[in-house]
């Protein structure tokens, strides 16, 4: 398979908008190209080629020893796709299509040192959709419409597996995926995962609200708190411990005191938090732990991390998932009372109506809940966002009026837009930036924005413009922490854009002091 | 005392104050010289209006006889006021030219906006040497290097026989877009007919009775659903959100546009098929045009002009932008 046959793909994978045509596609791709090429192809699609080395900065390094810095940063901030841009704005050379797996081959081997000469000697030789589609390869990030489980979706329809089936030793499996296609041809047998410890897809719930729910009997439901750390699965299989966040990568390294808690043999579902005692802290708080590849002993002892349970997948040697959640969540009370303290049951809340649960709702007894989640009492283990089983009733956010003062255009599928917004709200008779926010808006609302920040530009500094003070936004926050960074002393978390208040003039907007009203008080 | 300069950025558009005259303003004046016929640049209710006679004619065509109270063809150079001022082709769309202004011992060209790609459906631009030369620079960044028209046609005519029983719908403005791309799909060999949207038929007609020929063309109202398969329509792009789509079978949506470049613009819109076939100048004929009329001054109208302005600083030209509002920024 040449580079350009895999071009090709990628462009007709970017441009086919329908998921089915897309999975079409991508079988026809499987049957028609030999091993170990369309192995690899699978594996660029799930981004699973591990060619990391090369870094955005060494690209843009190299781009501009071709172009002329400022004028490849107007054309990326247009674009808004950095693969894309080089492979556009690289002078034409002469033409070649070499072999995929040569070019991957010496992506993946290439010293450091060597690799801005050989990319450039590369880029010198292909055609404009060829450039895009080696650049996607050694950055890894495709991004081309296709995500890693729609992959899998059309390698297992194709190979008539079950999904499940596949992504359960997706983990344990490595390019070219010899072992995989032989098993979908049926002249192997399906490669059981040669890693211990192996993460198990996660079941995922949908978002509800009181008007759906009334149509449900809350006798067959049970709730628990949603509790604001991030999803993880504990896994213990004789000897080996892994902790994996719910994508299934594995953050093991960053959590040496919840692998030394791990004394059990089995499979489990909870959230990761910091606790210190009984309290438990903030999301900010975490994140200082996360995204680490080691963790220093003061850090540990300042930043104690815990998991709080809600479900258990395999208990000593035994597979409960087709269990009813009634029964897994038995199973699981036994196994946490013999565990220590620091990991625990994440408690069933009692309700007989959804209007208690909403009161509870209401008025969770910490800041570090972040709503309810409604479980079917029969119901299985699923892997997947599967809509019905599982419910998320999340808090209502916090909201605040804010005057819009900065604007960016935006990457990706907002590419062209200026969609990336700063914006600020009163302190005495001055707007001070509080927050940024690029999504949470309707299409619609985007235009509308665009337009606005167009016509209203005061000023230039490079690609960003300061806009006209007068367009107050409604923005919608999850938490917010204290912060150095930030002048206004304040971090918002997971904001965007609820709505564009054309209603209300500038004046009429929030003031810095109903944020900090808004700060957690135990810090 | 210093005699005040030529043209001048005024809110209206360009003035010339030794003609008292504006080109191409966004707003109703009483002497207008109008490059072409796209609407931000011809506007109705000016006073009076001189412009090429097609242009003039495109305009009675969108905007009714009255758009304007008394009009004036071009023919030749001509004396307004204090200055001398001459019509020469853009090779944008039909009629479209640049208005050179000369006075004072000076020549402007104002190019409006213009391309270098031939077309059969309007005359060749042609660089008129000049002291200020007035670009637009609507695809001023050298990421748009728009590849020749007959690549993608031939892309197009690829996918119609790869899909013999879709309709393949190409979003083209009605102005000079539709006509440039019916007249590539022609000079292909494409002779069947084409079918084409309500809102093309008057200026359709209006290039035909000018002698340019685009061959076969039908309404595309007309037929059932399979009458479809395997054609080729041709519609302004806001005509693929509405109900009017739906008469074709599985149409494959395409759009005819140097926006098409990038793949963000095209899969926005829901485009399958991106045809980068562009009425405006790309950036190595832009930065050719500039250096081959190599004026003492580059004056930018509209669209990347940051980019243009470094381009110009590293070329040692003096540039400025004219910060002009009211032309379309992103369409074509």
């Amino acid at each position: 398979m040449s580079l350009s046959t895999f071009a090709t793909l990628l462009e007709r994978l970017a441009f086919t908008p329908q998921r089915l045509a897309k999975e079409r596609l991508l079988a026809a791709s499987f049957a028609q190209i030999p091993d170990p090429d369309r192995g690899l192809t699978l594996a660029a699609l799930t981004g699973d080629l591990k060619l990391r080395q090369v870094t955005p900065s060494l690209l843009r390094g190299l781009t501009e020893t071709r172009a002329d810095a400022q004028l490849f940063r107007y054309s990326y901030d247009f674009v808004g796709d950095l693969a894309e841009t080089i492979a556009l704005i690289w002078p034409e050379g002469t033409r070649s299509d070499p072999p995929l797996s040569e070019v991957i081959h010496e992506l993946s081997t290439t010293p450091r040192t060597r690799l801005p000469a050989l990319i450039a000697t590369r880029l010198d030789s292909l055609g404009p959709s060829e450039r895009y589609a080696y650049l996607k390869l050694a950055t890894g990030a495709l991004r081309v419409g296709v995500s890693a489980r729609l992959a899998r979706s059309a390698f297992a329809s194709w190979a008539n597996l079950a999904l499940p089936q596949v992504e359960e030793i997706w983990h344990a499996l490595t390019p070219p995926y010899l072992d995989l296609f032989a098993w979908a041809a049926g002249t192997a047998p399906r490669p059981e995962a040669a890693a211990r410890a192996p993460f198990r897809p996660v079941m995922l719930s949908t978002p509800t609200d009181l008007d759906q729910l009334s149509a449900l009997d809350p006798a067959a439901y049970a709730a628990e708190w949603k509790w604001d750390g991030i999803r993880v699965q504990a896994v213990s299989d004789a000897g080996t411990r892994r902790l994996y966040s719910r994508t299934g990568e594995d953050i093991s390294p960053a959590f040496p005191d919840i692998i030394d808690l791990m004394t059990f043999d089995g499979t489990l579902d909870g959230e990761l938090l910091i606790r210190r005692g009984d309290q438990i802290a903030s999301f900010g708080d975490l994140q200082q732990r996360l995204n680490r590849k080691t963790v220093t002993p003061a850090l540990l002892r300042s930043h104690p991390a815990g998991l709080r349970l809600y479900d258990v997948l395999i208990w000593n040697g035994q597979d409960l998932r087709d269990q009813p959640y009634d029964a897994r969540r038995a199973t699981l009370a036994q196994a946490v009372a013999t565990l220590d303290p620091r990991i625990d049951l994440s408690p069933n809340l009692p309700f007989t109506t959804w209007d208690d649960l909403a009161a509870l709702r209401a008025a969770p007894p910490a800041d570090v809940i972040e709503g309810v989640m409604i479980k079917r009492r029969d119901s299985p283990y699923l892997a997947g966002r599967i809509r019905g089983p599982w419910f998320k009733w999340k808090r209502d956010p916090h909201l605040i009026d804010a005057v819009l003062m900065y604007a960016q255009r935006g990457h990706g599928k907002r590419s062209g837009y200026y969609s990336d917004f700063t914006f600020g709200v009163w302190n005495g008779d001055d707007l001070v930036p509080v927050g940024k926010a690029y999504f949470g808006f309707t299409d619609e609302e985007l235009r509308e924005l665009d337009r606005f920040v167009r016509t209203n530009t005061v000023e230039r500094f490079g690609t960003v413009r300061s806009v006209a003070r007068t367009r107050v936004v409604e923005v919608a926050f999850e938490g917010l922490n204290r912060s150095t960074r930030h002048k206004s002393g304040v971090a918002m978390r997971f904001p965007r854009i609820n709505r564009i208040r054309l209603d209300k003039p500038a004046a009429e907007a929030d003031h810095l002091s109903t944020l900090q009203a808004m700060l957690p008080k135990d810090d | 005392m210093a005699q005040p300069p030529l043209l001048i950025p005024r809110p209206e558009g360009l003035y010339c104050p030794a003609g008292d005259f504006f080109i191409d303003p966004t707003r109703p004046v009483p002497r207008a010289l109008i490059t072409h016929g796209h609407s931000d640049h011809a506007r109705p209710g000016h006073s009076a209006v001189m412009a090429t006679r097609e242009t003039l004619d495109i305009m009675a065509i969108r905007y009714g006889e009255d758009f304007t109270t008394a009009r004036q063809p071009y023919t030749d150079p001509i004396r307004i006021g204090d200055v001398t001022v001459s019509f020469h082709p853009a090779g944008h769309v039909l009629g479209s030219a640049q208005i050179a202004v000369e006075g004072q011992g000076q020549r402007i060209v104002v190019s409006g906006d213009y391309a270098r790609v031939p077309t059969p459906t309007c005359a060749p631009f042609e660089p008129v040497p000049c002291d200020i030369f007035v670009t637009e620079a609507t695809f001023a960044l050298p990421v748009f290097r728009h590849p020749p028209p007959q690549v993608e046609i031939a892309r197009l005519l690829a996918s119609v026989e790869a899909n013999p029983d879709r309709a393949h719908l190409i979003g083209a403005y009605a102005l000079g877009k539709a006509q440039r791309v019916i007249a590539a799909i022609r000079a292909a060999g494409w002779d069947a007919p084409i079918f084409i949207h309500g809102a093309l038929q008057r200026l359709c007609d209006y290039h035909v009775a000018q002698g340019i020929d685009l061959g076969d063309l039908r309404p595309a109202t007309d037929g059932r659903k399979s009458d479809f398969a395997k054609a080729i329509v041709i519609a302004p792009p806001s005509a693929f959100a509405t109900t009017w789509a739906q008469r074709f079978p599985d149409p494959v949506l395409a759009f005819a546009s140097g926006w098409m470049q990038v793949r963000a613009r095209a899969r926005q819109r829901g485009v399958e098929l991106p045809l980068i076939i562009s009425d405006h100048i790309d950036w190595p004929n832009l930065t050719a045009t500039i250096t081959e009329l190599n004026p003492a001054e580059v004056w930018i109208t509209h669209g990347r002009e940051d980019a243009l302005l470094r381009w110009c600083e590293l070329t040692q030209r003096a540039a400025r932008p004219l910060h002009l509002v009211g032309y379309e920024d992103e369409a074509e």
